[in-house]
């Protein structure tokens, strides 16, 4: 069985997190203590590339909005990269694309801060 | 062949502890018999999510991450629907009375709980709530399959 694991690359002061697996309410804390380290470190320019995430439930998704509010009045943001079309519709199901800047290639999510 | 199985009714049932722990379990479950009753594969997407969401409102919310207590889940499969209802024996809520997220304007306050029913909602073709306080609170989720000739 395939669980969840993420991964950490800093990129100049773009710091990119992959998650990878199934992020539901059982491995979110692993991916919430990813989010909160970057936070605690003043790295507030993050990109979240999903190329190797295979699910996501709404326990997922409350993560970017615990965190968004404050990674945005510190001048940082957290733009979406590389989701697979499944992954992409339960964001849009919740009206994500109008909130978080999605795009198609991790170069291009760097490319915008 | 089919056509003699056309108004057979079969039911599953499984009865699994209120840990986060069972979800993928319990999706893989689902995906599997939703796989096995020839939905397409959007479709057994959304209906593991929707019963993922609910036994996480029922983990959380019902039994506050008490994994000693239980959760049912019942499927009832016929020729042209899934009907899954996940029981919980927590105390009870009123599906009324819970907010429609506004994500727009209160990103930070949103419940995740109630952004669960939002996602049940969307993705399933009825979602009805049965409370009894004291007794139990079940979820029927319900997905229609599609007409053959859009498959």
């Amino acid at each position: 069985m395939k669980g969840f694991q993420v991964k950490r690359l800093d990129k100049n002061d773009v710091s990119v997190l992959y998650p990878a697996g199934f992020l539901d309410a059982h491995t979110v804390p692993q991916f919430e203590s990813a989010l909160s380290e970057l936070v605690e470190n003043g790295r507030y320019k993050i990109v979240v590339n999903f190329k190797d995430l295979d699910y996501i439930s709404s326990a997922g998704l409350g993560v970017f909005m615990g965190f968004i509010e404050e990674v945005r009045n510190n001048g940082g943001d957290i733009k979406l990269c590389n989701l697979s079309d499944r992954v992409y519709k339960v964001f849009d199901l919740l009206g994500f694309p109008a909130l978080f800047e999605i795009y198609n290639q991790e170069a291009e999510a760097l490319e915008k801060f | 062949m089919r056509k003699n199985k056309k108004n057979k009714k079969q039911r599953f049932k499984l009865q699994i502890a209120a840990s986060t722990d069972n979800l993928q379990t319990i999706r893989d479950f689902i995906q599997r018999l939703a796989g096995e009753a020839h939905f397409d594969s959007e479709q057994i997407d959304q209906i593991a999510l929707a019963v993922d969401e609910a036994c996480t409102n029922a983990i959380k919310h019902a039994y506050q991450y008490d994994a000693s207590k239980k959760i049912d889940i019942e499927i009832w499969l016929d020729s042209d629907k899934m009907e899954i209802v996940v029981t919980d024996y927590g105390p009870g809520f009123d599906p009324e009375k819970l907010p429609e997220p506004d994500i727009n304007h209160s990103m930070k306050n949103a419940k995740v709980g109630g952004l669960g029913i939002h996602l049940m909602k969307k993705v399933m073709d009825e979602v009805r709530f049965e409370i009894r306080p004291g007794q139990k609170n079940a979820v029927h989720l319900i997905k229609f399959k599609k007409p053959e000739k859009e498959q």
